[in-house]
Parts: C-alpha cells; structure tokens; sequence
C-alpha cells in the first residue's frame, strides 16, 4: 500500500505521503519520554543504595546533600564480606534458591505435562486448583504451619522450626503452584500433533516429555525458573516467622534483624548488603532476559 | 502384506457420532483416499487407523491383525499431518530418524535409511536444516520422508497439502504419486479436495456424515455415482439436478422438463427407467461438460435445445454459461469460439448418453 512508482513518491512532496512516519515519530518521543520517566523512577532507589553504600557512617548522619559522596570508602563493603555472619545468610539463601528451582522445576514440569496432555478424569478441575491454591496468601499459611510443625515434631522427632533448610520445603507451596500454571499454558500451546507424531515414532511419555516438550518449552521452563529464583531469594515473611538464630536466617531477614540494633539503624552495611543480595537475580535476568520475555508473553496469549 | 480391514467401526465422542459404522477393505499396496466435505469423519477414521483415537465399536485390523487395543507405536504406521508435526529443535535429519533410534536401530542403517529417503525426496541438501529454515513444501517433503524412513506397513495422510499454496500443491500431489510407485505402501489419504482424490486414488473412498456413500474407482464415481451425494460431490463444476418427470414416448422413454423442454432417453437406458415413469421426485442429473455448444456432426445422443444465456465465464480452454430450466440454474460447459455471449440466446446439445436419473426422496441413483 505504502509503495508508490519511485517518480510518483518523487513528485509528491513528503508531507502528504509522510502522516505516517510522522505519526511514527511523535509515538517514539512519547514513548522515549515515559521510559525516561519510568527509568529514573525505578533507578532511584538502587542508586540511592550504591550513594550510601560507599559512604561512612558519619557522612550518612551528617545530613549532608544525599545525592552526593565527599569522601567515597569501601569500608561497608569489606566489613560486610569479613563477617561471617553475612557470608553465611548470603550460603543459606543460595542453597535454599537453588534446591528451591531444583524441586519446583521437578515437579510443575511433570505436573504440567500430566495436566495439559494426558486427559484423566479431573485434569481439567485439577488445573484449575492449581492455580487457585497460588491466590491463598502466605500469611494465611503461618498458623497451619506451625501445628504442622508441632505434629512433625510429635510423629517423627524432626524439628523444623528454626532450620534454614525448612524453607527448602517451605517456599514450593509458592512457587509450584504458579510455576506449574505457566507450563500449563505453554505445553498447551504446543501442537497436539507433535505428540501424537511422537507417539506414533514410538515414544513413552516420558520420552516425549524429555527429548519433545521440555526442549520445544525451554523458553516457558526459563521463565518459570527465573521466577522461581526471585520468589525464593526474595522471600521475608517465612524466614521470618520460622527462624530466629542468626546463623539459621537467609539474606533478606538477616540484613533487616541483624544490621538493626535497637533503633540503631547502620545504614551504610544495609544498603550495601542489600545490594550485594541483588546481584544474583541480576546477573540471572541479564544472561536470560530475552528467554524471560518470550516465556512470559507466550504464557500471556495462552494462558 | 499390508491389508486393512474396517468393520462396522462407529466413534463416539460423548453426545457426537462422529462415524457410524463404516466396513471397507483396503487391499495390500493399495492407494485409498477418503474424501468427503468437512466434519465427515474422515480425520476421525484416519485416526482411528493410527490408533491416536480410541475405537467405539467395531474392529480395525492391519496385515490380519486386530488392532483395536494396540498402541499407535506398534502397529506400524506412519503418519503425516496436516500441519507437518515437525519437531522444530531438531534438524532434518534428526527429524527423521528419531523413530529408528527410539526403536534402537543401529546408527548405520538409520544413516543408509535416511539417505535414502532424502534422495527419493530430493531433500539431501537440507538434512542439516532446522524446520524453521524450510520452505513449506520442504516441510512436507521432511514429514513423507520421516513416514517413508520407518518403513511401515500403512501410509496415513491427513490432508497433507492443504497448507500449500495452489501451485506447490499441484507439484507435491504429483511427487506423492511417484514417491508411492516407488516405495508401493499401502495408502489411506485424508483429503476433502476432489480432484486430489481422483487424481491420487486407485479407489476414493467418498464419506458422508460419518458413512460411506461410496467407494469405487475415480472412473467408477464420475461415471457411475450410486447417490446423489457422489453425483453431487465428484466433479468440478458440480452437476446439474433438474427436477423432471419421465413418460412414455410410444415405445421409448423421454423427459420432460419445465418450460416445455423434452429429451429421448436413449434406447438402451429404457429398461433401467422403466419404473420411473410418472413418478415425482425424480432429477434429472446432467454434468455441465455434457451440456455443450451444438455441433455439426452430433452425437446420436446428443439432443439440442435453445436457452438465452444469464452469465458466461470465459476460462480459457472452455467456456462456462449459466442458464436456467424452469427455476433451476443450469451450468454448461461450451468452447470458447462457441460464440457464448451474455443475455444473449444460444443453441446447447444435451449428451443423454451421460445422463443420470435420481430419485430424490431416497437420493438414489436409479
Ligand atoms: N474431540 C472431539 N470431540 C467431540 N467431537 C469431535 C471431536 N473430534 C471430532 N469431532 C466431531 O466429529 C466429526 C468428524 O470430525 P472429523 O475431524 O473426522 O472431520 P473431517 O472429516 O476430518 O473434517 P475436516 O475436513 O474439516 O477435517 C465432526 O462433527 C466433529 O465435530
Ligand atoms: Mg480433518
């Protein structure tokens, strides 16, 4: 439609043929302008946290101009990395995350693949529990949990209060559920033929889960694994409730209890430990972001 | 040794009959197309065959084998979809050997076997190519070789080129041809394009509502058409009905058409419309390729009328008129120096000796 004879679109002066690249034009520089916006907005705080990080306790309690350093150190820093302390939230909560993925992938992958291929009598409505299980809030979750605990307690003579290693079993009651909703939509998306010339070149199930769907899914399974991550190396509210000794606590419960004393606050190590803490996920979203995207709106029209 | 035998097979899905009980026997090396408009039943028996749907009742053997209870994997078929079913991370060669290695077939004759299937293909330069990279009759070239390179006792094509565009359909139709001279597999064809089906079949298969109304060679249905359905549905363009009445003429039979029209019936026919005589319901069934331009040298059958054309369509080799007897809208086919004009009146020949009589309250062919 666009394209007229060379002498034609020559002849013509561009500002009748131009409506639309002008048009073009002005929806880029609204668009430059609220990504501005939104940019400075969300940067505020991270930068905000690298100005305090690198400054000394006495200029942060000067209330000196917030947005600027005067004598720059890194003491915060090489505080925070030679305690101990830190060093082994920052262990817990890797190891929780990583068992965390490990479990959640296990199980909403298969789960997904049972729910959207294999009709059984009560897929559909299973499905649909699955997600509505993810609405419940955790708070919610804290008083069955601790009478689960006490009977855990009683039956087995395993305590599971205070122990870093509960979240590892604690933190997939979130993320299964809406993890395994995304694989739903995203299997649901593949072609049933697939499987059926699957089926037909003589795969089992899990020969059609394993070589056909987890690789023709692996964008949706990124995302679900970076969602999982965030949740679980975010997560405050269970560590919170469920542990108390220090050297129990993950990253997030560890800078807030132990890096306020009283009403002392020592702003500088918090901002640098939480800093520090936000590194993970970034470096992750930086390597998959591309996949994280294609995951998610793939699950938005499926879905 | 490949046959293939239905009997009485009905699917049921739920409230829905999808097919009611259809019998056919498909003789070994035999090349089957099941034909018939959409919703028929066609995919549904097709898939039945490859075991992807669950038989309601009835019985489906392979090679002699009752095959109701066995999984699709081994009763050795080969299947290829409509929209190709490739598996879009592997390439091409992966693709078509990923049945042979889940059966756990040595690496060196998966290799002869894909080479091979890739030659009569003609798809070797695209071996290492992800389905991505293809071109769509590259892609349907990939999902006939991935069938051809298992070796299966049946073919099953389920409208395999209706994704194409009208030319590459044309040249993949021919290449299926060739490639099932070569390889001789038994074949049943899902389609829902006649002319594929008669160009393709050694016998069509035309289904209806989830029955058979027909099976027959391509010759056999043209010719032939035992109901009004196949009388209808084979051919392009369709043939003309026209309501008529059939009488005596002194010993012979003639019909009789609205606004006065009238036409022997030819003597050998009047023994098979004997019986028809003064009945209603009765249609006249004409192909339009048998309503043609008068000619010098007529055809003993042939029985000349006039009628003021309404439209004319120059096609070229041909030329289509439309016309109407009574209400009836008449389609004919005339050459195209035939001097066919709009609105304006002409001198057509019916070919009686290609006519058929139906008897439209049962829709049989008499
Ligand atoms: N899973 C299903 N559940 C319920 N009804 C179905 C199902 N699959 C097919 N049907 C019904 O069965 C009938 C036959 O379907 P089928 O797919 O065999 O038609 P078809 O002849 O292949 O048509 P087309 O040319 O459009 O592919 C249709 O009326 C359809 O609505
Ligand atoms: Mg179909």
């Amino acid at each position: 439609m666009s394209v007229a004879t060379p002498a034609v679109e020559a002849a013509s002066p561009p500002s009748r043929y131009g409506s639309m690249s002008r048009d073009r034009k002005w929806a880029l520089r609204w668009s430059y302008f609220f990504l501005t916006l939104f940019a400075i907005f969300f940067l505020m705080p991270p930068i905000y946290m690298l100005i305090t990080s690198v400054k000394t306790s006495a200029e942060i309690s000067a209330a000196s101009n917030p947005w600027w350093v005067y004598k720059p150190t890194l003491d915060n820093y090489i505080e925070l990395l030679t305690q101990n302390q830190y060093l082994t939230f920052f262990r817990n909560s890797a190891l929780v995350s990583i068992c965390v993925v490990i479990i959640t992938m296990l199980i909403s992958v298969v789960a997904a693949f049972a729910l959207a291929r294999m009709k059984f009598w009560g897929s559909a409505t299973l499905a649909t529990g699955v997600f509505l299980t993810y609405l419940i809030p955790e708070t919610l979750l804290f008083i069955p949990l601790f009478k689960m605990f006490a009977y855990v307690r009683e039956w087995f003579d395993i305590e599971l209060m205070n122990h870093w290693w509960t979240m590892i079993i604690l933190y997939p009651t979130l993320t299964v559920p809406f993890c395994t909703w995304i694989m739903i939509g995203y299997f649901a998306s593949i072609p049933k033929e697939l499987d059926e010339a699957a089926l037909i070149d003589g795969a089992t199930w899990t020969q059609t889960l394993t070589k056909i769907f987890i690789p023709v899914a692996l964008p949706g399974i990124i995302a679900a694994t970076i969602f999982a991550f965030t949740v679980s190396w975010a997560q405050f509210l269970y560590p919170l409730a469920f542990t108390t000794s220090t050297d129990q606590l993950v990253l997030p419960v560890g800078i807030v209890t132990t890096l306020i004393k009283g009403d002392v606050f020592n702003w500088g190590q918090i901002m640098t430990g939480a800093l520090l803490g936000a590194a993970p996920p970034l470096v992750i979203y930086a390597f998959l972001m591309d996949y994280y995207i294609a995951g998610l709106t793939a699950g938005a029209t499926k879905g | 040794m490949a046959q293939v035998t239905l009997r009485k097979v009905v699917k049921r899905y739920d409230e829905v009959l999808a097919v009611r009980g259809i019998d056919l026997e498909i003789a070994d090396k035999e090349f089957i197309v099941l034909v018939g408009p959409s919703g028929c039943g066609k995919s549904t028996t097709l898939r039945m065959i490859a075991g992807l749907e669950e038989i309601s009742e009835g019985q489906i053997a392979i090679g002699g084998r009752v095959v109701n209870d066995v999984p699709p994997k081994d009763r050795d078929i080969a299947m290829v979809f409509q929209n190709y079913a490739l598996y879009p991370h592997m390439n091409v060669y992966e693709n078509m050997s990923f049945g042979l290695k889940l059966k756990g077939t040595a690496k060196s004759i998966i290799d002869t076997r894909v080479k091979q299937a890739a030659q009569i293909l003609d798809i070797t330069d695209l071996l290492e190519r992800k389905p991505k990279q293809l071109s769509g009759g590259q892609r349907q070239r990939v999902a006939m070789g991935r069938a051809i390179v298992r070796d299966p006792k049946v073919f099953l094509f389920d409208e395999p080129l209706s994704n194409l565009d009208a030319k590459l359909r044309v040249q993949m139709r021919t290449e299926i041809k060739k490639v099932h001279q070569k390889v001789r597999t038994t074949t049943v064809y899902v389609t829902h394009d006649q002319v594929e089906a008669m160009t393709l079949a050694d016998r069509v298969v035309v289904m209806s509502n989830g029955v058979i109304e027909q099976v027959g060679t391509p010759d056999e249905l043209y010719h032939r058409p035992t109901t009004k359905f196949v009388a209808g549905f084979i051919g392009s363009p369709a043939m003309n009905f026209i309501p008529c009445k059939v009488e005596r003429n002194g010993g012979a039979l003639k019909v009789v058409l609205a606004d006065n029209l009238a036409f022997d019936v030819p003597a050998s026919r009047t023994g098979r419309y004997e019986g028809c005589v003064g009945k209603n319901a009765i249609l006249l069934g004409l192909r339009p390729e048998h309503i043609t331009e008068t000619r010098q040298h007529m055809e003993v059958d042939q029985r000349p009328f006039d009628r003021t054309l309404d439209v004319t369509e120059p096609m070229g080799m041909e030329t289509l008129v439309y016309f109407t007897i009574g209400a009836t809208p008449i389609c004919g086919r005339v050459a195209p120096n035939a001097g066919a004009r709009d609105g304006q009146p002409m001198k057509l020949a019916a070919d009686l000796a290609n006519m058929h009589l139906i008897d439209d309250s049962t829709g049989k062919v008499i």
